[in-house]
């Protein structure tokens, strides 16, 4: 250090440096400032002890309040599930078909159910749950159901599952292969029936005849589908696997039919009352169905898609 | 406190306390009392050199006691803190009859349900501009103010000068006018003073109490959170408030006081910016008062001293503890005090009013040339406050204009776009929204909803079942709520992809209103 001075018209001891001339002042830090600093430190003394800090090889030290970014979410994830507690405890309580008349639980097992759906559900039946022709998922927005709409029916196909090896001879119907069982006419024309179900092609006899020897025992000589065993609606607009004519023919000779897990397995009750209530919000939920046996006479909307019919 | 050095002249009443303030130092105090401003100065060059460290390099803060005056501005300051203050204690208290379904509070800020309500008028989040615009006609109206009248704000109106102002009186209640509150400040520490202070500082405290109570009281119906405030049932926001406003009320307004004003607030440093040689400002006229000389000495020597006689009075009644007579600078609020003081003497003794005064820096250089000074309504009417005044007038007219066009019936449409659009079994396409209607009456009110411009559209929503699917609908929305639906849209087969409207249109006799241009979406090649 150079000789330190005292700079006369202000009474300040100098730095000692000089430069060109200038001298720089040794002005001490106000005290209050010296003194935040100083509690910074102490803080910080009392921060390490009492927090997780020191990064040692495989861990930092912990703490010794015992505080962990794990234990306070755990913290708020049990905070969270108490909140929740009572609303889960009157969806367990209810009865699925009962829920509508509950609104403000239906409202909120529609939000549960929309989140569990994107976690559980959308791989398959896509987020916005519209499904996929082309792998055969189907889109549960509409208004068409291979297994019934109401809360009942989709609470069972969403705990039960569809084609669970498991369940026991519940929503296991196979389409069986024609493969070999018609010639190429008679592929064509039995295509072209199925077509004119719904109205998008003309009928014809052969078509018509092979129909009522080999699918109508299934699919209902209208093509009305039928809820019981899971067969397809032909008599409408909406095509599970493609309502083209090459699609139609790969179906009867080479069927595919989709499987979904028993949900009721893997989630619990609640969580697939939840889905229950989200899928039948998407707006194809159904009136629950008087109980009829056999024929499937109160199909909503059934006169409408019978105008391609002979 | 006496110095013997000190002249008799200075020894009138007005004057006696003059050396108080500053015995204490190490100055020489032989000039003290001719210029009192001069021993304050530092590094005055006649200063001799010091050979030591100082012992302190920062100034230590010098206690104020402003001495009580009374005078116009004196009063006028009394009525503006009545006002201010009675504003803000029993607003909270003013009741406004809403209807069963709305609180009955005249002003509430009801965050919990995200509503402002301010006599009939009833703010909701989306018409968060009305606050926007408020605040800048604030603004705006602080350029006006501070262009016209200089700094009226600080002096009369800030907060922190009428809370300074409240406490100060407090001071002078309990411990006397200036020269008491001087000796009781040096005095030693007996039971008798620390009594006195303790005595002192619980009205300050009680004060702080009552600011910080009256602020929560704006945020939930007041008689009831009085109640469960003392019942110790309010939340425990309404108590950390009153703690956090009750300490902040005692240390801004009881002790750091002018300090606030001179280093903490920004507001001085940025009004320098609005005002110009034509703002009323508190001014020392040195040409008149200077140089200064005792009543004596201007009666021996006619025609050789100016007007002041350095009483010191403008500097004992200054809250801020400036020196007016230094001319314009940062610690001045021109609360005008020290011109209630100067008259006062200047009529004791016999001389004309307004050596201290308003006015602007224009007219002191015409005063002092000799000419007529302007009269001070000319600083109001001018164009650069008449612009100001026009934007602010402007923008209150508009938020007037939006107030009274505005409708109690909206909505908002978001159409699914996760798919865009649904086949139905009967070919049909189906497209759904979410309509968000609002409600902002405070009564439950029917809406119908319809579509407008869809060939064919029929639509439900998920309160009404598709059985009864129709052109229109119409849902009850409850009170002061906005509803959320989610509505179906379904146009037969043919239908392309158009523009259509929903209209929401409230079923009562005033038939509010609204309409959502969307779009139906239908696939490409039916």
């Amino acid at each position: 250090m150079a000789n330190k001075r005292i700079d006369q018209p202000t009474g300040t001891e100098t730095v000692g440096h000089e430069w060109d001339g200038i001298e720089e002042l040794n002005t001490p830090l106000p005290r209050w400032w010296l003194w935040t600093f100083y509690l910074t430190i102490i803080f910080a003394i009392g921060y390490v002890i009492a927090y997780p800090a020191w990064p040692m090889i495989d861990r930092a030290t912990a703490g010794m309040l015992g505080w962990s970014s794990r234990s306070a979410l755990a913290e708020e994830m049990t905070a969270a599930d108490r909140a929740q507690q009572s609303f889960r405890e009157q969806l367990a309580a209810i009865d699925v078909v009962k829920l509508r008349d509950n609104p403000e639980l239906m409202q909120r097992a529609v939000a549960g159910g929309a989140a569990a759906f994107k976690v559980n559900c959308s791989q398959c039946h896509g987020s916005g749950a519209a499904g996929s022709q082309t792998l055969g998922y189907p889109n549960l927005n509409d208004d068409d159901w291979l297994w019934g709409g109401d809360l009942a029916a989709i609470h069972y196909s969403i705990d039960r599952g569809i084609r669970q090896p498991d369940d026991n001879e519940e929503r296991q119907s196979v389409m069986p292969s024609f493969d070999g069982a018609f010639d190429s006419a008679q592929l064509d024309a039995v295509t072209q029936h199925v077509l004119s179900l719904s109205g998008n092609a003309d009928a014809n006899a052969l078509g018509a005849q092979i129909y009522a020897d080999n699918c109508a025992a299934c699919h209902g000589p209208a093509g009305q589908g039928d809820r019981a065993q899971g067969a397809p609606r032909l008599n409408d607009q909406i095509w599970l696997r493609g309502g083209t004519a090459a699609a139609i023919k790969r179906q009867i000779l080479n069927p595919r039919m989709g499987a979904m897990p028993a949900w009721g397995e893997r989630l619990d009750p609640v969580t697939v009352k939840m889905l229950t209530a989200y899928v039948y919000s998407l707006g194809g939920g159904e009136e629950a169905q008087p109980e009829t046996s056999g024929e499937p006479a109160t199909q909503p909307q059934a006169e409408a898609g019978n105008d391609g019919q002979p | 406190m006496g110095n013997p050095d000190q002249p008799d002249d200075a020894k009138r009443d007005w004057a006696v306390t003059v050396e108080d303030g500053i015995a204490k130092s190490n100055e020489p105090v032989s000039s003290a009392v001719a210029n009192p401003a001069a021993t304050t100065r530092r590094h005055e060059p006649h200063e001799p050199p010091r050979e030591t460290l100082p012992e302190k390099l920062y100034e230590a803060r010098k206690s104020i006691h402003n001495k009580r005056i009374d005078g116009p501005f004196r009063r006028f300051k009394w009525f503006v803190m009545l006002v201010t203050l009675g504003i803000y204690y029993v607003t909270p208290w003013l009741r406004w009859d809403r209807g069963p379904y709305a609180p009955d509070q005249a002003v509430l800020v009801d965050l919990a349900n995200r509503r402002f309500y301010m006599f009939g008028i009833e703010i909701w989040p989306h018409e968060f501009y009305f606050v926007a615009g408020l605040l800048i006609m604030a603004g705006i109206g602080l350029f006006v103010i501070t262009s016209a009248v200089g700094r009226a704000w600080c002096g009369y109106a800030c907060p922190q000068t009428v809370w300074t102002d409240l406490f100060q009186h407090i001071d002078r209640f309990v411990d006397g006018d200036r020269n008491a509150r001087i000796r009781l400040e040096n005095a030693p520490w007996t039971w008798g003073k620390v009594f006195r202070r303790g005595f002192k500082w619980s009205i300050y405290l009680a004060i702080g109490f009552v600011t910080g109570g009256a602020w929560i009281l704006y945020f939930a119906d007041a008689p009831t959170l009085f109640r469960d405030f003392f019942a110790l049932e309010a939340a425990p926001v309404a108590y950390i408030t009153v703690a956090v406003l009750t300490l902040t009320t005692v240390t801004l307004g009881g002790f750091m006081r002018e300090q606030v004003c001179i280093y903490m607030c920004p507001w001085p440093r940025i009004q320098t910016a609005m005002m110009d040689e034509k703002s009323l400002l508190v001014t020392y006229k040195d040409w008149r008062g200077e140089p200064r000389g005792s009543v004596k000495k201007a009666a021996k020597n006619p025609g050789q001293f100016g007007d002041c006689i350095d009483c010191t009075q403008c500097v004992q009644v200054c809250p801020t503890g400036i020196d007016i007579r230094e001319g314009p600078q940062i610690g001045c609020i021109t609360c005008a005090l020290c011109i209630d003081a100067c008259d006062k003497v200047m009529k004791d003794i016999g001389r004309p009013r307004g050596l201290i005064d308003y006015a602007t820096l224009e007219d002191c250089e015409r005063e002092a040339a000799g000419e007529a000074p302007k009269p001070a309504w000319r600083a109001l009417l001018r164009p650069r406050t008449m612009v100001y005044f026009t934007i602010w007038a402007g923008i209150g007219a508009a938020l007037l204009f939006a107030l009274g066009v505005r409708t109690h019936t909206e909505m908002t449409v978001a159409p699914d776009r996760n798919p865009p659009f649904m086949l139905m079994s009967d070919g049909s396409i189906r497209n759904s929204f979410t309509l968000k209607i609002r409600n902002m009456e405070s009564r439950p009110r029917d809406m119908e909803i319809a579509l407008e411009g869809l060939e064919g559209g029929v639509m439900w929503t998920d309160a009404i079942s598709r059985g009864e699917a129709a052109a229109t609908q119409t849902v009850t929305v409850a009170a002061d709520q906005v509803r959320t639906i989610r509505a179906y849209v379904m146009a037969p087969r043919d239908a392309k992809t158009q523009d259509f409207a929903f209209t929401v249109t409230s079923v009562d006799e005033q038939r509010e209103s609204d309409r959502v241009e969307t779009r139906f979406d239908a696939p490409e090649t039916p």
